[in-house]
């Protein structure tokens, strides 16, 4: 099965970190996914350890079928990212995982300090279930098989995100 | 294990507690057969889930999926009723695991069917078969990638 991130990190991608950053982490996740959830925190751990060496990317892959609200929070995500907010946007709705629900997205993109108006109109537009749902197709492609999935430099990662730190911890001469 | 070419055998197995369903059935379409252990064993429920999402992606090419499993009809059904799963489960039931020995995909050690995945055309013919460690998921890459392969580009 492929292990090799497809497309590579790109201009349509929404990326945290400096761009000469050593090392690339990209997440497929699904805001709605417990396990996602728990790996949150130890991403923010990770990229507060190592600043410097590492930017993270993520991608949508939304199980639509399992998880009600998987697809409308991605989305919601997409519509802050069209007003420049998407990380603080994607954080809101990981700290508030257990208050997903339809009012709830509205809350959370408040907090986020959007225009509700505009998000409100975003929201429907079609393009915005295209972009995550061909984020969910290159996750495949790429040889996504659950979430969350982590590829480091373009290499997926055979372990959860406590693993990636222990892994970065035990290479890394940042203490 | 049948391979690339092989002609793939129908088979007529229930799919839900009070219907038959047959390979031949499917006749004109792509077919992916996904053989797996267990109903509600975590890698097999993560796969399925999966397979669940990607219905559209397969109906893109002409094709209808097929889960595969020695559990019995009333099990398949409470299971893919708790994971809401769109696709039939085929209980491999009774005599148990004759389909998944004639693909060369029976466990005999655990009593279970091996996880693997057959692309079968729609001539009826193996176009792609892939044996998967039991303990992964084999996400749905190679399911595509075959399936683009017998797909006339236009």
């Amino acid at each position: 099965m492929s292990n090799q991130l497809k497309p590579a990190v790109g201009s349509q991608d929404h990326v945290q970190g400096p761009a000469e950053a050593a090392i690339e982490i990209v997440e497929y996740g699904d805001y709605q996914c417990p396990h996602c959830g728990s790996a949150y925190p130890v991403i923010k751990e990770i990229q507060k350890k190592f600043r410097q060496e590492v930017r993270f990317v993520y991608r949508n892959f939304p199980l639509a079928e399992s998880h009600e609200f998987a697809m409308p929070a991605a989305v919601a995500s997409e519509a802050a990212a069209l007003q420049d907010k998407f990380w603080e946007m994607h954080d809101i709705i990981f700290e508030n995982q257990d208050s997903l629900s339809n009012e709830g997205l509205f809350k959370m993109a408040t907090e986020a300090g959007l225009d509700i108006e505009k998000f409100k109109e975003d929201i429907q537009k079609e393009e915005l279930e295209q972009k995550v749902e061909s984020d969910f197709e290159s996750g495949i492609r790429s040889g996504v098989n659950g979430t969350p999935s982590f590829f480091v430099n373009g290499t997926k990662f055979d372990g959860d995100a406590q693993d990636l730190l222990d892994m970065l911890t035990e290479n890394s001469t940042v203490k | 294990m049948l391979q690339k070419g092989d002609k793939a055998p129908d088979f007529k197995l229930f799919a839900t507690p009070d219907q038959q369903f047959s390979l031949s059935e499917l006749k004109g379409k792509n077919v992916i057969l996904a053989f797996y252990p267990a109903d509600w064993s975590p890698v097999c429920s993560d796969q399925m889930a999966l397979y669940n999402e990607m219905l559209k992606y397969f109906d893109k090419y002409n094709a209808a999926i097929l889960g595969i499993s020695v559990d019995s009809r009333w099990c398949h059904l409470a299971f893919s009723d708790s994971r809401k799963l769109h696709f039939p489960l085929l209980a491999d039931f009774e005599p148990k695991g004759e389909v998944s020995k004639l693909y060369g995909v029976y466990d005999e050690e655990n009593g279970e069917s091996s996880r693997a995945l057959f692309v079968i055309d729609k001539e009826g013919y193996v176009a792609w078969s892939y044996l998967s460690p039991t303990a992964i998921n084999p996400g749905a890459d190679g399911i595509l990638d075959a399936l683009e392969s017998i797909t006339p580009k236009n």
